[in-house]
């Protein structure tokens, strides 16, 4: 029997029963109706302390009573007044909303789950209603007749409830036509339950080992040296190259970093051995840091405060290993907060150089303030100057396609470089319909900290106009891996694409390319970074043929991924 | 409710409006009203714009819709991810005046049998968009009665929003769109369950009361005439401010001037100062470059981080057993 945290136990015909009409109850008088599935652990106790917030103690979310702290309403609407003064974005996206609902089927949680209070609108509703009654004039007046609503336990259990609903992916953001951000609001509603100490686990946890160990999850020094150790042992296996590991090293050009989900579980460790293989070949001096061994930043999801916090290790690692420049690898929300939050928040990176590439010689104009470039910029330079020798025939077994991440395409732009990277490490490229991708795409269903498994049926839900896209794919061009340069899609993709689009694995594209690459001295490739027989390559003369036979699309893998 | 509610309320405004200048004297409804929403309109929109611009912008934060600026031969799209100023210009300017993030709308469906399909959805953007610019020219066609002489590309507008000749005098089309397009989007309010759930009172509020002023001014001009001579004469006098009521202007009118002044007076308290807000919008009007040039929060403090030498303290020994270097030994 699979539980309630696990995808087996969701069938797929009763998923796609969704409601399309809202109840008949107004929204303000429907409460929340905590289902296992779909809401997320409270924040353990010791987490909180390692942070010093407020109010550690160990809770359900299904307690009747949540362990308020006195005062709490005052605690949330002096917040709100506080944030209303900080945060032009928060104080306009209260006060202009038309309620037009151009954004309501735009988000893949509603998409998924037809639930009303899951429309961005109403999602900004939530909060709005307590704004109105509190903060503006027409609602002091006419209170409820203008919107307005008392700010109650059960208001503040509906927030915990959606704002954990919400990957601050922005999708809706694009249709909006006053740009109303909900990604903004739900980062201001998650910043109001802190100041309660209403946060959840799955977020919490990777904050406090990330503040303590410079990564989520709370991998030692020694514990990532091994790691990426151990990977060379796998690369020389599959490549016969024998590389070095450079931690913590003063003085090279460049500090990488990138999300810590990619030293650990498949398909993100063959990502990350793609990096080493990739620098190596290239001779680039750069070295990894176990202080800042994360690209990623939960501080995001949690406050700006958080975020900032976290993020400081980059460029203080930076000066005190005295790196020229900065580079970071495949992942989306941490891109977000290069691109968007990192320069202003713990720059001005002025003891760093304008990055500038070893490789090819290209100024990266665009990043001559923050002075972190992004791997597929940096590989898209390489490959046009033909810096790499690459094969894409050794890729034919695989028909690819690619899945925009939310902040890479939406908080950054950044669309063409890793198409450009593909097609030069693939023969087989194939774009999902144009409403999933580029500045529409689709989020994996678990950003923003709700990718845990006791959330399965809302990772499902909202992975389902995701994994609806590949499906289609898979069905019209025999699609079998799903490109994304974004840990957390490696590390939820597997679980959507299992259930929506069975027979499609996830990669990152760095692993596209180093399996395409000759490598000076390389052995005879029969096998990729997975160690998986490559077809074609000689593989099957030693191989069972077996295995391959009567799989659909070409080149079916039967690896080993898509579990952890 | 919520529909009936505001629908009573708009009701009884234009009643007020139409009786209430033949029973109290006629100055406070043709004079004092006026002046006074004119104020409260500029005033108050004035305040509302000032608390949001003097509300910092800590974070650079546009929503990118495009291809960045990056690499010289990667091509950026300009207009939906700006890298400057000039940019940002344009891709407001497409915002604000062909509503460009509501073009893109889409309708999501989960058909049996081939899952989600997304179907182009323009009627709302048809909708706004034939609102808000025939609003505006109805407008431009009203600057008539508060000038003399009437400048020429008011009488062009005129003329121009005229020129089928249909009926005297001619029927305006911008009468016609605006009329079609407010019921429009009445019925979408309506009729659209996901919609009619998430409105408010106000929703409906604002679409009567600009029904209620666009359906009393297109009566005046085409079914019950107004005296128009009458009415330039009491607007003339209002902008040269020496107020003067001449007799003879049907109650209609001062219905439809009431309405116009509750909808001044309402403007900057309500949602429809989305009209100026969406100027401000963060995500909207700020270039991508935040590589690039760097942003400086005004508000921006220090926070408790944990430093490289507390992480050696804690760690010392299993780095260097690991072989890692380390600062101090």
């Amino acid at each position: 029997m699979s539980r309630f945290d696990e995808p087996d136990y969701y069938k797929k015909e009763e998923l796609v029963q969704i409601q399309p009409k809202p109840p008949r109850t107004p929204w303000m008088e429907t409460p929340v109706d905590f289902r296992p599935g779909t809401y997320i652990y409270p924040g353990k106790a010791k987490n909180l302390k390692v942070l010093d917030l407020p109010n550690p103690r160990d809770w359900a979310v299904t307690d009747v009573d949540w362990q308020l702290p006195e005062g709490w309403q005052k605690t949330i609407l002096e917040g709100m007044a506080d944030r209303l003064k900080r945060f032009r974005s928060f104080k306009l996206f209260m006060d202009i909303c038309v309620r037009c609902g151009a954004c309501a089927d735009k988000c893949h949680f509603f998409i998924g789950s037809g639930d009303p209070k899951n429309m961005p609108v109403l999602r900004a509703e939530l909060l709005r209603s307590v704004y109105r009654k509190d903060f503006t004039a027409l609602g002091k007046v006419f209170g409820k007749l203008a919107g307005g609503r008392e700010l109650t336990v059960d208001v503040l259990k509906e927030w915990f409830y959606y704002f954990y609903q919400c990957t601050e992916c922005r999708r809706c953001s694009v249709f909006c036509p006053y740009g109303i951000d909900t990604a903004e609001i739900t980062m201001m509603g998650r910043e109001l339950l802190g100041l309660l100490g209403l946060y959840v686990n799955w977020v919490i946890e990777p904050v406090a080992n990330c503040f303590r160990t410079g990564n989520h999850l709370g991998i030692t020094p020694h514990g990532l040296a091994d790691t990426l150790e151990f990977m060379t042992e796998d690369i020389e296996e599959a490549t016969g190259i024998k590389i070095d590991v450079p931690i913590n090293k003063k003085g090279a050009e460049i500090l990488f970093f990138t999300p810590s989900g990619d030293y650990v579980a498949a398909p993100g460790i063959y990502t990350c051995m793609s990096y080493m293989l990739l620098f190596n070949e290239l001779g680039v001096d750069y070295t990894w840091s176990t202080y800042a061994s994360d690209g990623g930043n939960f501080g995001l999801f949690t406050s700006h405060e958080a975020m900032k916090r976290l993020n400081a290790k980059v460029y203080a690692e930076a000066k005190r290993l005295g790196v020229k420049w900065i580079m970071g690898g495949e992942c989306g929300h941490m891109w977000r907060v290069v691109n968007q939050y990192m320069d202003t928040m713990n720059g001005p990176a002025d003891f760093l150089e304008v990055p500038k590439s070893p490789v090819t010689g290209t100024v990266f104009e665009n990043a001559r303030s923050t002075k972190a470039v992004h791997i597929m910029e940096f590989m898209s330079d390489v490959i046009r100057h033909g810096k790499l020798k690459l094969d894409p025939s050794r890729n034919d077994h695989i028909r690819v396609t690619f899945h925009d991440s939310c902040n890479p395409a939406r908080a950054m732009g950044i669309l063409e470089e890793p198409r450009y990277v593909i097609r030069h490490a693939c023969n087989h490229f194939y774009e999902m319909p144009e409403n999933t991708i580029r500045e529409q795409t689709f989020c994996c269903g678990g950003g923003a900290g709700l990718g845990t498994d006791e959330n399965m049926e809302m990772r499902l839900r909202g992975g389902m106009p995701r994994g609806n896209a590949v499906r289609y794919v898979q069905e019209r061009y025999g699609v079998n891996q799903l490109a994304a340069m974004c840990a957390i899609d490696r590390a939820t993709l597997p679980t959507v694409c299992d259930y929506w689009a069975p027979g499609v694995q996830v990669t990152g594209i760095s692993e596209l390319v180093a399996n395409a690459t000759v490598f000076k001295g390389e052995k005879r490739r029969t096998h990729n970074l997975r160690l998986e027989p490559i077809p074609g390559m000689g593989a099957e003369d030693e191989e069972s043929e077996a295995d391959l036979v009567g799989a659909g699309a070409p080149g079916e893998g039967q690896g080993g991924m898509g579990h952890e | 409710m919520n529909v009936l509610i505001s629908l009573v309320v708009v009701a009884c405004l234009l009643i007020v409006g139409m009786f209430g200048a033949t029973i109290a004297p006629q100055w406070i409804f043709a004079v004092a009203l006026p002046y006074a929403a004119v104020a409260v309109f500029a005033i108050g929109l004035a305040v509302r714009i000032m608390k949001w611009a003097g509300v910092p912008v800590p974070f650079r934060i546009p929503t990118t819709c495009g291809q960045q600026r990056s690499l010289p031969w990667i091509r950026q799209q300009k207009l939906e991810n700006p890298s400057n100023k000039l940019q940002v210009l344009g891709r407001m300017a497409l915002e604000i005046l062909f509503f460009r993030s509501l073009a893109r709308n889409t309708r999501t469906e989960l058909r049996k049998e081939r899952g989600l399909v997304y179907g182009t959805d323009l009627f709302l953007w048809i909708g706004a968009l034939a609102m808000h610019w025939a609003l505006a020219v109805v407008l431009i066609r009203h600057l008539r009665l508060f000038t003399d002489p009437v400048p020429a590309f008011v009488t062009f507008t005129e003329k121009a929003d005229g020129f089928l000749e249909i009926g005297l005098p001619p029927v305006n089309i911008t009468t016609v769109v605006l009329l079609c397009a407010l019921l429009y989007l009445l019925y979408r309010r309506l009729a659209n369950a996901r919609v009619r759930y998430i409105s408010l009172p106000e929703d409906y509020f604002a679409l009567f009361l600009l029904l209620g002023i666009a359906g009393s001014g297109a009566w005046m001009r085409h079914i019950s005439h107004t005296d128009v001579a009458g009415v330039k004469e009491l607007a003339l006098s209002l902008v040269h401010f020496s107020p003067m009521v001449p007799t003879g202007i049907s109650p209609l009118f001062f219905g439809h001037l009431f309405l116009v002044c509750v909808l001044l007076m309402y403007f900057p308290l309500g949602k429809l100062v989305h009209g100026p807000g969406v100027f401000l919008s963060p995500t909207r009007n700020m270039a991508n470059n935040n590589r690039a040039v760097r942003h400086v929060n005004p508000w921006d403090y220090p926070v408790k981080v944990h430093t490289y030498e507390e992480y050696e303290d804690e760690f010392r020994e299993k780095m260097i057993a690991a072989g890692l270097p380390v600062d101090k030994e």
